[in-house]
């Protein structure tokens, strides 16, 4: 019997990826993230040591400079982690945000390709981030490549994937051989779990660890300290997951 | 007319963007949603959009009036709310054209615009299908880069938008338009041929002779024309003004997700052409 959420733990998991960077930007739609590289700057020493942006936050410490100003920091590589999803993501680190069948989305329409063909590239540690973890959503090939895993030798790439954060797992990018490798299962998965929701081939040792839950002084930050400042942008995600009812919004 | 930029009413505004026109439009806090509406009202057709860099509920709501022919885009969706309805069926059914983008791709054509050079390199994108969909797209070798060791890069061609249409918080009587943290509604302005702008105010003291206002505000010289909206954002928010209207959304997002439901919101709403509603 667990006394954390599943979001917590991806949380925990996400804000170990972190570990390190010193300039953290987070999309949209992404409160988990969100959450995550908080925590990571909470545990580097805070605001003075790591930056966050947050974008939609109009808090003034997550606010970030503009769309176009985010956009040159990854190109000049002032950016050090960033977050992409995907409807569909592919072994080779392939992801599709724009649609299912033929071009331009016969089977299944999403809603396009945002800033991922250009930050997958010039981010060093890009963290997909997929809570669905299933053969409909972990696919063998991608429909459409909104973002390409990896390049040419020839094509400057400084950024590319870095990790695969999922409900049942983390899996690391090995990007010598181009795949994933399992790296955790999270409590009550298994190797096999993972493999039987998997729609594409990945490396896995002989023994996966289970990866560690948040501990008791985590859980506390996250929902003391964190859930506050992330219920700017997602009042909602703070009042339902977290427990955190900002103003004007009601906690469950 | 004492103020000749100063338009009588967001009608006029919406008269003088013509059919079939590039129409360059802001996703952030700066959107023109009076205006969109008298668009639709006034039966607007064949609008190129470019949503800069994406859009939500504005592209939404001139796609499902039929006011689109065009949209070029890195992504429309009504963001909490899922997928944008009426978007997702013309682009299914081929009813609008989709020219898909990638956000800094659209912010580097617009900046060339504004540069007024035909063309600029960006990082990135090389991999991706975006380059197989777009094949007005390049990869060309950088012409620096050293002898023996070619470096792929994508040039993009400039945009240069026929016009712009954002809503500010507010604006002076010569025409200069306040835009506060929104730097890039500078870039589109400067990119665009012309540039309509709706305000929730209209003042009297100059904007450009005001040290903290002037660096955040767009001279009257990028701006062809601007009419007084209160609300003018409405139901999407205005920092400083009012929250957004999620519930309004969402219930739009609940009837389009037929096209019958769609129609019946739409003329329940006026959002018709004036022609058709008489």
């Amino acid at each position: 019997m667990s006394d954390y959420r599943t979001e917590e733990l991806l949380i925990e998991v996400i804000a170990r990826l972190l570990d390190g960077v010193e300039n953290i930007a987070v999309g949209v739609l992404s409160p988990i993230p969100g959450s995550a590289s908080i925590l990571a700057q909470s545990r580097a020493g805070g605001p003075g040591k790591v930056r966050v942006s947050v974008i939609g936050a109009k808090l003034p410490g997550y606010r970030t400079d503009g769309g176009v100003d985010l956009f040159d920091q990854a190109a000049q590589g002032r950016l050090g982690a960033f977050f992409l999803s995907g409807g569909q993501i592919d072994g080779a680190g392939n992801i599709n945000l724009l649609g299912v069948g033929d071009y331009p989305g016969s089977e299944a329409r999403w809603s396009g390709s945002f800033g991922s063909a250009f930050l997958y590239s010039l981010v060093p540690r890009v963290i997909l981030f997929r809570e669905e973890h299933t053969p409909r959503t972990l696919v063998d090939k991608v429909d459409f490549i909104s973002a390409a895993g990896s390049n040419e030798p020839n094509v400057y790439r400084p950024g590319g994937p870095h990790a695969l954060v999922t409900n049942r797992c983390l899996f690391m990018f090995d990007k010598a051989r181009g795949r994933f490798r399992l790296e955790s299962v999270h409590p009550g998965e298994s190797i096999d779990s993972v493999r039987e929701n998997t729609g594409f081939e990945f490396d896995c040792p002989a023994e996966v660890p289970e990866t560690p839950a948040p501990d008791a002084a985590t859980l506390k930050t996250i929902r003391r300290d964190i859930a506050p400042l992330i219920a700017d942008p997602y009042p909602k995600f703070a009042a339902e997951v977290l427990g955190y009812a900002a103003p004007g919004h009601a906690a469950e | 007319m004492a103020d000749p930029k100063i338009l009588p009413d967001v009608e006029t505004l919406a008269a003088r963007i013509p059919d079939g026109a590039k129409l360059a439009i802001f996703k952030d806090n700066g959107v023109a949603m009076e205006a969109t509406r008298a668009l639709i009202r006034r039966g607007a057709r064949g609008l190129h959009i470019v949503t800069v860099p994406t859009s939500a509920f504005q592209a939404e709501l001139l796609i499902a009036a039929g006011c689109v022919g065009t949209i070029e885009t890195s992504g429309v969706t009504m963001w909490e709310l899922g997928q944008a309805p009426a978007f997702v069926r013309a682009v299914k059914t081929g009813a609008v054209r989709i020219l898909d983008s990638t956000c800094p791709a659209i912010y580097s054509q617009i900046q060339a615009g504004e540069k007024g050079i035909p063309f600029i390199p960006i990082r990135g994108l090389i991999g991706s299908d975006l380059l197989t969909v777009r094949d007005d797209y390049k990869v060309i070798d950088n012409p620096f880069g050293p002898d023996d060791a070619p470096d792929p890069i994508v040039a993009l061609p400039a945009i240069r938008p026929d016009v712009a249409l954002f809503h500010a918080p507010r604006a002076d009587r010569a025409g200069n338009v306040f835009i506060g943290g929104q730097t890039e509604l500078k870039t589109i302005a400067h990119a665009a041929h012309k540039s309509y702008v709706t305000v929730e105010e209209i003042v009297e003291d100059s904007l450009m002779e005001d040290e903290t206002a002037g660096g955040v505000t767009i001279p009257a010289m990028y701006i062809t024309g601007v009419a007084h909206a209160p609300k003018g954002a409405w139901p999407l928010p205005m920092p400083g003004y009012y929250p957004g209207d999620t519930d309004y959304v969402a219930q739009y997002c609940q009837a389009a997700r037929s096209e019958e439901g769609l129609a019946q919101w739409l003329a329940s709403e006026g959002l018709v052409p004036r022609a058709a509603a008489e």
